[in-house]
C-alpha cells in the first residue's frame, strides 16, 4: 500500500513538483492542493496520511515570507491542520513550507508565534550545498537519517531567530532537528558559509514537542538520487536524504 | 524589529528600519561614488490611506510587524546633522508589495490605498551641497525613470490610481512633409524609422488619401522596427568585393545545409525547437535586454528573464533552465569617469544581478549557465543576455496560425503605461538624456503572475487537443506587434475597451503600445472560449476577449465606436521597403607581433586569475536558485565543496539518466581584431563546454546573438558580415546548425561632444546538446592523486586579444586564435572516451589559457594539484602558458586508462604530467618551474571581488 501525501501550496509556490518526486520515490502517492482552492478541497487534506508543505516565494514573499501564506491557511483550514496534528499526522514543511509553519504558530511550538525566519545575515538570497548534523533522533521524521545529510539552501529569509527564552526551551526539549555544519560535520559556530544565513544555534529545522511536524530552510527534496548531487556535494551520496522522506511514509504505513 | 507609524492628515506612513548591514552597504557604494564618510539610516516607508489610525495600526501589527526579528527599532527622530529623504514610486510603477498590502487589508476587512517607498537619514561628516545631496541620491538611492524623492513631505504613487483622462484618437500630419520634415517627424516622436520607410508610409497614406492616427503610425514604427523585423539581418548588403548574401539567409541556409535530425523547428517561431534521443523536445530561445538594463538595471534584467521565459511559454514549452550573460563596465572604474546621464558600473551590475535573481528564483526556474565580462567598452552599453530552455507541451503538433472566427483573448496581468515604445526605444543610440526620455519604456516584472501564466498555458496546451490554435507573447510593441504578428495574413478585429487595465486614463493608442509584462494572446475557437476562460479563473489569471480574427486580411482596432488602427496586414508585414546597406569589411590579418615581457610567471597566472572577467563569479552565481526543480547535475560551481568553476551545466530530470548540456561562447576581444575568428572561436567554446560537460557533440544545436553597434556604418556593419560568415562556417565543421538568434544592434552611446561611442563586436553562442548519460558526466574538479593530466589539442602561437594583453594593458599584435579544423573530429573522439567512462575529470582551456586552466582544475579540490611539464606543448613559455588557442582540453585520467585514451584521441593528445596530493600547482617550463600553492591560487581567483 502507497501512503497519501498531500502537498500544500499557493499561488508562486516552485518546488511542489521537486517534493513529491522525493515522496513519491519514497513509496508515497501525492496529491496536489493549492491554498486558493480551500476549503473546498479540504477533504483531500484530510483523508491525507501526511501533510507536506513545499517551497518557493508563495503570494511573491511580498509581505515577509510566508506571511499571506500562512495567513490564507488560517482562514481557510486553521482548525483542519491543527486537528490533524493532534490525532498524528506528520506534517513537513521545507523552506517557504517551515516559514509557513513558524507563521502558523505550528512551530516550534502549537499556538502563539514564537520565532521567525529573518533575512539572511548577509541580506542576500544565497544558493549552496550545506552539511546538516542530525540533533533530534526520536522525531518520527528524524530516524536512521545519516550522520551528516547534504542538501541546498536556496533563501532569502532563513535566519532562524526568536527570543532567549524560547531559545533555551528548544534546546532543552530537544527540538532542535538538523544544525548546519561544516562539511567535515563541526561545529558551524555562526560562521558563514557553513551556517549560510545567521541561524541562532545554526539551527537548520526543528520538530515540534510531538516530533510529528518538522521545518526546515534546506531542501532534502533536491537531494533523494546520487545524480542530483553528482556535480559535486561536501558528502556526496553519503548525505543523501531520501530517508527522511521513507521516515514519513513508513510512520503513515505503521499507523 | 518595530516600525513606526506616523499619521499626518489621510495618510498614515509606517517606518520599518533595514538592517545595519543594508546601511554599511550603502554607505561603502557610496564611497565608490565619491562620497566618503556619508552615513546612512534607512527605513522601509509603507504609506496608508482611507483608513482610521487605529486600522493602520491594525494593519501594521498584522502584515507589516515582524516579532522575534531583532533588527533594531525604527530611528525616525531626532534628526540632528542629519538630512531625510524620502524616495517613492511614481504612479503606475508596478508595485508587488503594495499590491499584497492592499489585497491582505481587504481580507482583513479593511479596504485602504496603499503605496511603498523609502526613507533615508543622511549624514556628512563635512557639508553637503544641494547639488552634491542631489548628485548622490540620484545616483545611490533614487532611479528617476521609476521613482522621484524630496527632503520635503512624501509623495506616495498609490496603487491603482488613474492619470490623466482618456483623450481621443490624435491624427499625425504626413501630407506635404518635405524628406526633412520627415525626418524629424520620425526623430521627434522617437519612431526610429529612416528616410525611405518614412517616404513609403507617406505615400501609402497618400495613396488612401487621410493622415494616419498616432496609433497606426506607431504600429507601423514598432512593426517595422529594428528589433522586430531585423532589418539589418534581412538587408541586402553591398561590400567592395561585391553582393552578399542576406546575413539571415546565411545562417538559415546553413542550417538547412547542415540537416541534423534533430531539429525539429529553426528560426520560427518565438524559440528554436530540438528532439535529442529519447526526451520531449526541447525549446530554446537568448534574448538581450541592453537599452533597458542601462537605465534601470533591475527592471530591465528583470524583464529581460520575463521575456525570453515568455518566448518559450509560446513555443509552447515549459521552461526548465535559464542562462544569463552579462557584460558591464569595469567596477573599479572612478566615478570621474563616468560619463553624463550613465548609470556607475558597480551599480548596474548591483541592479541586473539583483533583478535576474529575483525573476529566476521566483519564477522557480534554475539559473544554472552563463558568463560576466567587465570591459570598459561597456560602461555606456552594458549588456544582458537571457536564454531559457523549455521542454515543449504536448499540444506542440497542433499549434500552427489562428483561424478565422477564433477569438482573441488577452491573458494575463493588466495593461498600463509601462514599457510604451519599447521595441523603438531598443533601435535608438543612446545619449545623456536617453534615461529621462525613456522612463516610459521601462517596466518592472512580477514574476509570480508570469509562473501563474505558465500554469494555465500548461492546462491550455500541455494536451494533445489543445484549447488555442496559436498564441504569442506580448513583447516588444505590446499588442500591437501580437495581435499583428498573429493576425499577418489573416486580419484581426479588436475592441480596445475590452483590455483589462491596471489604472484608469490610458489613451487608447497606449494600451494598443504598452509593454506591460507578463501577457500572452491566444486565439482560442469560440466553442472553447468558456473552458479557456475557466482554466485561467482556477490559476486567478485575468482574461480578457478582446476581439476576432476575421479573414478580412485587415488589423481594425476600435475603442468603443472610434476607429483606431485600421492598415491592412500586408501592408504591415510586407510593405516595409527592403533595406539597402553597404558594408566595408576590414582586412583582418596578422600584425606585426611585439614581445610579451612577462618577467615572472607565478605573478602573471595569480593576475590572469584575479582579472574581473576570469576571476570567480560565486558572489554573483550564489544568489541564482540553480537547484529548483531537481533536475541541475552539473552547476556553475565545481568540485565536492563547490570551490571551482564549471563549463557546461547539464540538466537532467531526476527520475532519468538521460539530459541536455547548455554552454556558452564569447570572446569581443578577439572580435575587435578579427570578427570571423571570433565567430568561429565562440562556436568552438560553446561545444568545448557541452562537450567536456559529456554531451555528443553530434548532437549539438546553436544559438547567435549578436549585440553590435550602428549597422548604418559601414566597418560596424562589415564586422558584422565577417561575423556571421564565422558562424557559418563554425556551424558547418562542426555540423552544428543554427535554431535561433537575435540581434541588437544600435549599442552606441553619443557624448556630449558628439563623439560616438560603439560596443565591442560581442557575439554569444549558446550551446544546446544532448548527453546521452548524464551519470558518466566528468565535472571540472580533480578526482584523485595519481591519475595522468592530458592535453587535447595543439597550442599555437595566437595571442591577440588575450587575456594576457588585457593584463599586461596594450595589444602587442600577432593573431587571434584561429579555426582549428580537426577539432570536430577531436571532440566525437572526447566524447567517446567520456562514454567509455575513462575520463575523471575534463576542463575546457579558454580565457587565459592553459596558465588558469590547469590553475582552476587544481584549487578546485583541496588535497589535490597538479604537476605538470610545458615543455613539449610549445617552444615558448608564454606562448604554451597564456595562448588561448581554439579545440582545447584537459582531461584527468587513470594511468591505467591512458593507453586506450591516447590510441581513441589519435595523435590529438599529449600527457603532460599528473596529479598529486601535493597543496601546490608544479609547472615545468623551458626557462623556469613556477610552483604555487592552491590557498594561492583560489585566494587570487577569489579574492579579486
Amino acid at each position: 500500500m502507497r501512503p497519501t501525501v498531500a502537498i500544500l501550496s499557493a499561488p508562486g509556490t516552485n518546488r511542489h513538483h521537486d517534493l513529491a518526486f522525493a515522496c513519491e520515490t519514497a513509496g508515497a502517492d501525492t496529491v496536489h492542493v493549492n491554498v486558493r482552492e480551500l476549503p473546498e478541497r479540504a477533504a483531500d487534506v484530510a483523508a491525507a496520511q501526511v501533510i507536506a508543505i513545499a517551497g518557493g516565494f508563495s503570494y511573491a514573499d511580498a509581505l515577509g515570507s510566508a506571511r499571506v501564506f500562512a495567513m490564507e491557511l488560517e482562514r481557510r483550514i486553521g482548525d483542519l491542520i491543527r486537528e490533524r496534528v493532534e490525532s498524528g499526522t506528520p506534517v513537513l514543511g521545507i523552506c517557504n513550507g517551515f516559514q509557513t509553519l513558524v507563521r502558523a504558530g505550528l512551530l516550534p511550538y502549537p499556538g502563539d508565534v514564537t520565532a521567525a525566519l529573518a533575512h539572511n545575515t548577509n541580506g542576500r538570497f544565497e544558493c549552496r550545498w550545506v552539511t546538516l548534523r542530525t540533533v533530534n533522533t526520536t522525531s518520527i521524521w528524524l530516524r536512521d537519517l545519516p550522520d551528516a545529510v547534504t542538501a541546498p539552501v536556496a533563501h532569502g529569509e532563513g535566519r532562524f531567530t526568536t527570543d532567549g527564552h524560547t531559545l533555551r526551551r528548544i534546546e532543552e526539549e530537544g527540538l532542535v532537528a538538523f544544525r548546519y555544519a561544516t562539511p567535515g560535520s563541526g561545529c558551524a559556530g555562526g560562521q558563514y558559509p557553513a551556517n549560510p544565513n545567521g541561524s541562532d544555534n545554526d539551527i537548520a529545522g526543528v520538530v515540534d514537542p510531538s516530533g510529528l511536524v518538522l521545518g526546515m530552510m534546506p531542501h532534502p527534496e533536491n537531494h533523494v538520487v546520487a545524480r542530483q548531487s553528482r556535480g559535486g556535494s561536501p558528502n556526496g551520496t553519503a548525505g543523501l536524504a531520501l530517508t527522511l522522506f521513507r521516515n514519513g511514509v513508513n510512520h503513515a504505513l505503521a499507523r | 524589529m518595530r516600525a513606526v507609524v506616523e499619521s499626518q492628515l489621510d495618510v498614515h506612513t509606517v517606518f520599518v528600519p533595514r538592517t545595519a548591514n543594508q546601511n554599511c552597504e550603502l554607505a561603502r557604494r557610496a564611497e565608490r561614488l565619491g562620497f566618503p564618510g556619508v552615513t546612512f539610516v534607512s527605513h522601509d516607508a509603507y504609506f496608508l490611506a482611507g483608513c482610521t489610525e487605529e486600522q493602520s495600526r491594525g494593519i501594521t501589527s498584522a502584515l507589516i510587524n515582524e516579532p522575534f526579528v531583532r533588527d533594531g527599532a525604527a530611528v525616525l527622530s531626532p534628526l540632528g546633522r542629519a538630512v531625510r529623504v524620502h524616495v517613492t514610486r511614481r504612479p503606475g510603477v508596478t508595485d508587488r508589495v503594495a499590491h499584497q498590502l492592499r489585497a491582505s487589508a481587504s481580507a482583513m476587512g479593511i479596504e485602504v490605498s496603499t503605496a511603498t517607498g523609502s526613507c533615508f537619514d543622511i549624514t556628512a561628516t563635512g557639508t553637503m551641497t544641494e547639488p552634491d545631496l542631489c548628485r548622490l541620491v540620484e545616483a545611490l538611492l533614487c532611479n528617476l525613470i521609476i521613482e522621484t524623492w524630496t527632503t520635503g513631505t512624501p509623495v506616495p504613487g498609490f496603487v491603482g490610481e488613474g492619470t490623466d483622462p482618456v483623450a481621443g484618437v490624435g491624427l499625425v500630419s504626413l501630407c506635404g512633409l518635405d524628406d526633412d520634415g520627415l525626418v524629424s517627424l520620425s526623430k521627434c516622436r522617437g519612431l526610429a524609422l529612416d528616410l525611405a520607410e518614412m517616404r513609403t508610409v507617406q505615400e501609402w497614406f497618400g495613396r488612401e488619401d487621410r493622415e494616419p492616427t498616432d496609433a497606426e503610425l506607431e504600429t507601423i514604427a514598432q512593426t517595422w522596427s529594428e528589433h522586430c523585423s531585423h532589418k539589418t539581418f534581412k538587408a541586402s548588403i553591398t561590400t567592395p568585393d561585391g553582393p552578399v548574401e542576406p546575413l539571415m539567409q546565411q545562417l538559415r541556409r546553413a542550417t538547412v545545409e547542415i540537416d541534423a535530425p534533430f531539429v525539429v523547428s529553426a528560426f520560427d517561431g518565438n524559440a528554436g525547437i530540438v528532439r535529442f534521443g529519447s526526451m520531449p523536445p526541447l525549446a530554446v530561445k537568448v534574448e538581450t535586454h541592453n537599452h533597458p538594463s542601462a537605465v534601470e538595471p533591475f527592471g530591465g534584467a528583470n524583464t529581460g528573464v520575463g521575456g525570453v521565459v515568455r518566448d518559450v511559454l509560446a513555443a509552447p514549452a515549459r521552461p526548465v533552465a535559464l542562462t544569463d550573460i552579462l557584460c558591464f563596465g569595469r567596477t573599479d572604474t572612478a566615478p570621474a569617469e563616468i560619463p553624463a546621464g550613465v548609470l556607475h558600473p558597480a551599480l548596474i551590475e548591483d541592479g541586473v544581478v539583483a533583478g535576474v535573481a529575483d525573476y529566476g528564483n521566483k519564477l522557480g526556474v534554475p539559473t544554472v549557465a552563463g558568463a560576466v565580462l567587465y570591459d570598459n567598452g561597456y560602461l555606456q552599453n552594458p549588456l544582458v543576455f537571457c536564454g531559457c530552455v523549455g521542454e515543449v507541451m504536448e499540444g506542440f503538433p497542433a499549434i500552427g496560425l489562428p483561424r478565422v472566427g477564433d477569438r482573441i483573448v488577452l491573458i494575463g496581468g493588466g495593461t498600463g503605461r509601462d514599457g510604451i515604445k519599447g521595441a523603438t526605444f531598443s533601435s535608438m543610440t543612446m545619449d545623456a538624456t536617453t534615461g529621462q526620455v525613456a522612463g516610459a519604456s521601462v517596466q518592472i516584472g512580477d514574476p509570480i503572475v508570469e509562473r501563474l501564466v505558465g500554469e494555465v498555458l500548461a492546462g491550455l496546451l500541455d494536451r494533445p487537443d489543445p484549447l488555442c490554435s496559436a498564441l504569442t507573447d506580448c513583447g516588444a510593441g505590446g499588442l500591437s506587434s501580437a495581435v499583428g504578428e498573429l493576425a499577418d495574413g489573416i486580419g484581426a478585429s479588436v475592441q480596445l475597451e475590452k483590455v483589462p487595465l491596471k489604472y484608469a486614463g490610458l489613451q487608447p493608442w497606449e494600451v494598443w503600445l504598452s509593454e506591460a509584462q507578463e501577457r500572452m494572446v491566444v486565439a482560442v475557437a469560440p466553442a472553447d472560449l468558456a473552458d479557456v476562460l475557466a482554466i485561467c479563473a482556477r490559476h486567478s489569471v485575468d482574461a480578457a476577449d478582446i476581439g476576432e480574427f476575421t479573414g478580412g486580411g485587415r488589423l481594425v482596432v476600435c475603442h468603443g465606436p472610434t476607429v483606431v488602427v485600421d492598415l491592412p496586414t500586408d501592408f504591415l508585414h510586407a510593405g516595409r521597403p527592403a533595406r539597402r546597406m553597404t558594408a566595408r569589411p576590414r582586412r583582418a590579418s596578422r600584425s606585426e607581433e611585439f614581445a610579451r615581457i612577462v618577467p615572472d610567471h607565478r605573478t602573471t597566472v595569480l593576475g590572469l586569475l584575479a582579472h574581473p572577467t576570469i576571476a570567480s563569479k560565486e558572489a554573483v552565481v550564489r544568489r541564482y536558485d540553480h537547484h529548483v526543480l531537481g533536475a541541475t547535475v552539473i552547476g556553475p560551481m565545481a568540485g565536492q565543496f563547490q570551490l571551482g568553476p564549471s563549463d557546461g551545466s547539464v540538466i537532467a530530470h531526476p527520475g532519468s539518466s538521460e539530459g541536455f548540456a547548455i554552454g556558452i561562447g564569447v570572446n569581443p576581444q578577439y572580435g575587435i581584431f578579427d570578427p570571423e575568428a571570433m565567430a568561429w572561436a565562440a562556436v568552438d567554446e560553446a561545444l568545448r563546454n557541452v562537450v567536456v560537460a559529456g554531451a555528443d557533440p553530434a548532437a549539438v544545436a546553436l544559438l547567435d546573438n549578436f549585440s553590435w553597434g550602428d549597422p548604418t556604418n559601414e566597418s560596424t556593419l562589415g564586422d558584422l558580415v565577417h561575423a556571421v560568415k564565422g558562424c557559418c562556417d563554425a556551424a558547418r565543421a562542426f555540423a552544428a546548425p543554427f535554431v535561433s538568434g537575435k540581434d541588437s544592434l544600435n549599442n552606441e552611446y553619443e557624448d556630449a561632444h558628439l563623439g560616438r561611442h560603439s560596443i565591442p563586436p560581442t557575439l554569444v553562442v549558446t550551446a544546446l546538446a544532448h548527453v546521452p548519460d548524464a551519470d558518466l558526466v566528468p565535472g571540472t574538479a580533480l578526482q584523485s592523486p595519481g591519475s595522468i593530466v592530458v592535453l587535447v589539442g595543439r597550442t599555437r602561437a595566437e595571442m591577440r586579444g588575450s587575456h594576457l594583453d588585457l593584463l599586461l594593458g596594450a595589444d602587442h599584435g600577432g593573431e587571434v586564435p584561429k579555426p582549428d579544423h580537426s577539432a570536430p573530429r577531436t571532440y566525437r573522439a572526447v566524447h567517446e572516451v567520456i562514454r567509455r567512462g575513462l575520463v575523471l575529470s575534463a576542463h575546457d582551456v579558454s580565457e587565459g589559457g592553459l596558465a588558469v586552466a590547469l590553475s582552476e582544475m587544481s584549487f578546485a579540490t583541496p588535497g589535490i594539484s597538479l604537476d605538470v611539464d610545458l615543455r613539449q606543448v610549445h617552444a615558448e613559455d608564454t606562448v604554451a602558458l597564456y595562448s588561448e588557442s581554439n579545440g582545447r582540453m584537459l582531461l584527468e585520467v587513470a594511468p591505467g586508462c591512458l593507453e586506450e585514451v591516447l590510441d581513441a584521441l589519435a595523435g590529438r593528445a599529449t600527457p603532460i604530467g599528473r596529479t598529486t596530493d601535493s597543496d601546490s600547482m608544479v609547472i615545468v617550463l623551458h626557462e623556469s618551474t613556477v610552483t604555487v600553492a592552491n590557498e594561492e591560487l583560489r585566494a587570487a581567483w577569489g579574492g579579486a571581488r
